[in-house]
């Protein structure tokens, strides 16, 4: 048993650092992307490629100076980057990362917490977020700052209603709310996403609005609100929301390849004739490839499409994401009645 | 003592702590982030319980939906310090004795009441989320569909008074 | 998780403030106005619509909550589940309809 305790601690830390150096490199390959796609070069100083970038610039936001204005609430301040980082960092405790693996007998399963309630937990954990944003943002008492985090928590709240219905219809299909029997459900039948294609799709819309993406950025449009709720802040405080933003892309692209796209399963994975630990491992590296593909999706949509306008944003939210969410669960549940799949 | 009973305690203690912070604290912003604390505090109570469900509904609808609603209602009250109105004396003795006699019935109905702590249904699976599903579809149908007209009536409600507003305004 | 996370995250926070350079004037730390100077502070009240969204939010999450152990449980309730949660989720779009239909939700406004 202590075996097993000590190695979650481990997986813990494993997984809390691949989330860092993950979200990390994202922001170089933004600006790869973003750099390819408009014809640049993009980063190339700092080591090859620009590789270095990263850490660069990680080290040049801790060395900034740390400015708190003088009318702003001290504590709130600080404390409104610091949980939006704890809780983008959280969700990554009920991802199963992989089947697991087997050494002398003893099973490691790679998910950090097994709870019944995953979804829920990924829910809580998401519908939370908000508060960081909000307390950020009207702790900096600046009036750009303010609108805002009343922008960012009024797509965060209308978007997150459209989701849960997104997901009621994939729960109706599993019958279950425990992730790592998610997962395991789509090695013997087929991928979600086959059942499920309306679902998923208002799923991911609603996931560029929950992270704040472009083409929902509007709670930081530069143009009009100069840098929304973050604008009073500097240093790592900056950089945390800023960080926080990239985690929890990758976080939910890890959502969507685990709920949608069948996780670590792959096609034929059973008829390659592989061991248990080896293909353990096989599977690990296909779900990180399906993270990277969500991932490369995020930015792509950012850099091609313009944003939106604030009330096509809500009018997206409650008047077509809603009712096609609903019109999603009325239509599985007569499908999976008449199909006899009761 | 064990890892569940020392768990019982911190969260008891952080949840007691956290409801006086409510009360005390001069910024009501700072109320309510307390009040977040307390409600997680009290969906910590529900997880040793086993009433997983009801933990995560905790979370998601009163720390998550309710309280970003109340944030919402205190950022725009206008909190700036000047404009403080004091408050008046009578207002203020008649908080002490309402509070007073609330205390006065609460203590006496504690005292007369024959609940056990120690039989709360602490353990068990009825709390998980297959089992109360069964129970609320099936035995308790009716509360269930009565709930949604409530919530039409609240939809009603809730538009019409801020339409009312926005009209005036 | 959270443990790594928050000790992560309060190493990170006390290390930018030991490590960052302090030059602190009056003007440097007012709110920032686009270069000019402030007016007033941003403790103003705003509109109703994001305070009305937030209501609607509530009454549409606790929904949503309520479909979720039904949805565990659907195979097993079958159509008689189905109906009853018909009736739920209609009296729910009836509600959406009539607030669409208000107009509570048209920010141009």
């Amino acid at each position: 048993m202590d075996q097993i305790i000590i190695y979650k601690i481990i997986l813990c830390a494993i997984v809390f650092v691949v989330t860092l150096g993950a979200a990390a490199y994202m922001t170089w390959g933004e600006r790869k992307l973003a750099s390819w796609l408009q014809d640049r070069v993009g980063p190339d100083r700092a080591g090859p490629f620009g590789l270095l970038q990263p850490i660069a610039d990680g080290l040049k936001m801790l060395f900034k100076e740390e400015m708190i204005p003088t009318h702003s609430n001290k504590w709130l301040f600080i404390l409104g980057p610091s949980f939006f980082m704890l809780t983008a960092c959280m969700t990554g405790a009920v991802i199963p990362w992989g089947a697991g693996f087997t050494i002398d007998g003893t099973f490691f399963p790679m998910q950090i917490a097994d709870i019944n309630i995953g979804l829920l937990y990924m829910l809580g954990v998401v519908s939370i977020g908000v508060y960081g944003i909000m307390i950020g943002g009207w702790s900096s008492n600046n009036k750009f700052a303010l609108l805002g985090a009343l922008r960012a928590s009024s797509q965060m709240i209308s978007y997150e209603v459209a989701m849960g219905l997104a997901l009621i219809a994939l729960v109706m299909l599993t019958g279950t709310l425990n992730l790592g029997e998610i997962v395991a459900q789509q090695d013997a039948d087929y991928a979600y996403i086959v059942y499920q294609p309306l679902g998923f799709l208002i799923f991911l819309i609603c996931a560029f609005a929950e992270t704040n993406r472009a083409p929902f950025d509007l709670p930081e449009s530069e143009s009009e609100l100069v840098g929304g709720f973050h604008t009073e802040y500097s240093s790592m405080k900056l950089g945390f929301f800023l960080f926080a933003e990239y985690i929890n892309m990758f976080i939910s692209s890890a959502v969507m390849a685990s709920l949608y796209f069948g996780g670590y399963n792959f096609p034929f994975q059973h008829e390659l004739g592989l061991e248990g630990n080896l293909l353990s491992a096989i599977q690990t590296a296909v779900f990180l490839g399906k993270i990277l593909i969500f991932i490369f999706v995020f930015m792509w949509v950012r850099w091609t499409l313009p944003r939106f306008r604030y009330d096509q944003l809500m009018n997206l939210g409650w008047k077509v994401l809603l009712p096609l969410a609903i019109f999603n669960i009325f239509i599985t549940g007569l499908v999976m009645y008449f199909t006899g799949k009761l | 003592m064990s890892l569940t009973e020392i768990a019982f305690y911190f969260l008891s203690f952080l949840a007691i702590f956290s409801a006086l912070a409510v009360i005390l604290s001069k910024n009501p912003v700072y109320s309510v982030l307390y009040l977040i604390v307390t409600f997680f505090s009290i969906a910590g109570h529900y997880f040793l319980m086993n009433a997983q469900f009801l933990a995560a509904v905790h979370i998601i609808v009163y720390a998550g939906a309710i309280m970003v609603l109340f944030l919402y209602v205190i950022m725009m009250l206008n909190l700036n310090e000047e404009q403080e109105e004091k408050t008046k004396n009578w207002v203020k003795i008649a908080a002490v004795v309402s509070a007073c006699s609330i205390m006065l019935i609460l203590v006496s109905l504690i005292s007369k009441s024959t609940y056990n702590m120690g039989k709360a249904p602490m353990a068990g699976d009825a709390g998980l989320v297959q089992n109360l599903g069964k129970v609320l579809y099936k035995d308790y149908l009716l509360p269930f569909e009565l709930a949604s007209v409530l919530f039409l009536a609240a939809m009603v409600g809730a538009v019409y008074l801020s339409k009312k507003e926005t009209s005036k305004s | 998780m959270a443990l790594v996370a928050a000790g992560f995250v309060v190493t990170t926070m006390l290390l930018t403030h030991l490590l960052g350079p302090k030059r602190k004037t009056k003007i440097k730390n007012e709110a920032f106005e686009c270069g000019i100077e402030s007016v007033g502070n941003a403790r103003t009240p705003f509109s109703i619509k994001y305070f009305l969204v937030a209501i609607l939010f509530v009454l549409f999450d606790v929904e949503v909550i309520f479909m979720y152990p039904w949805a565990v449980n659907f195979r097993e309730l079958g159509a008689f589940g189905l109906w009853e949660m018909f009736t739920f989720m209609g009296l729910m779009v009836v509600g959406l309809l009539y607030i669409i239909k208000k107009g509570a939700l048209n920010w141009e406004k």
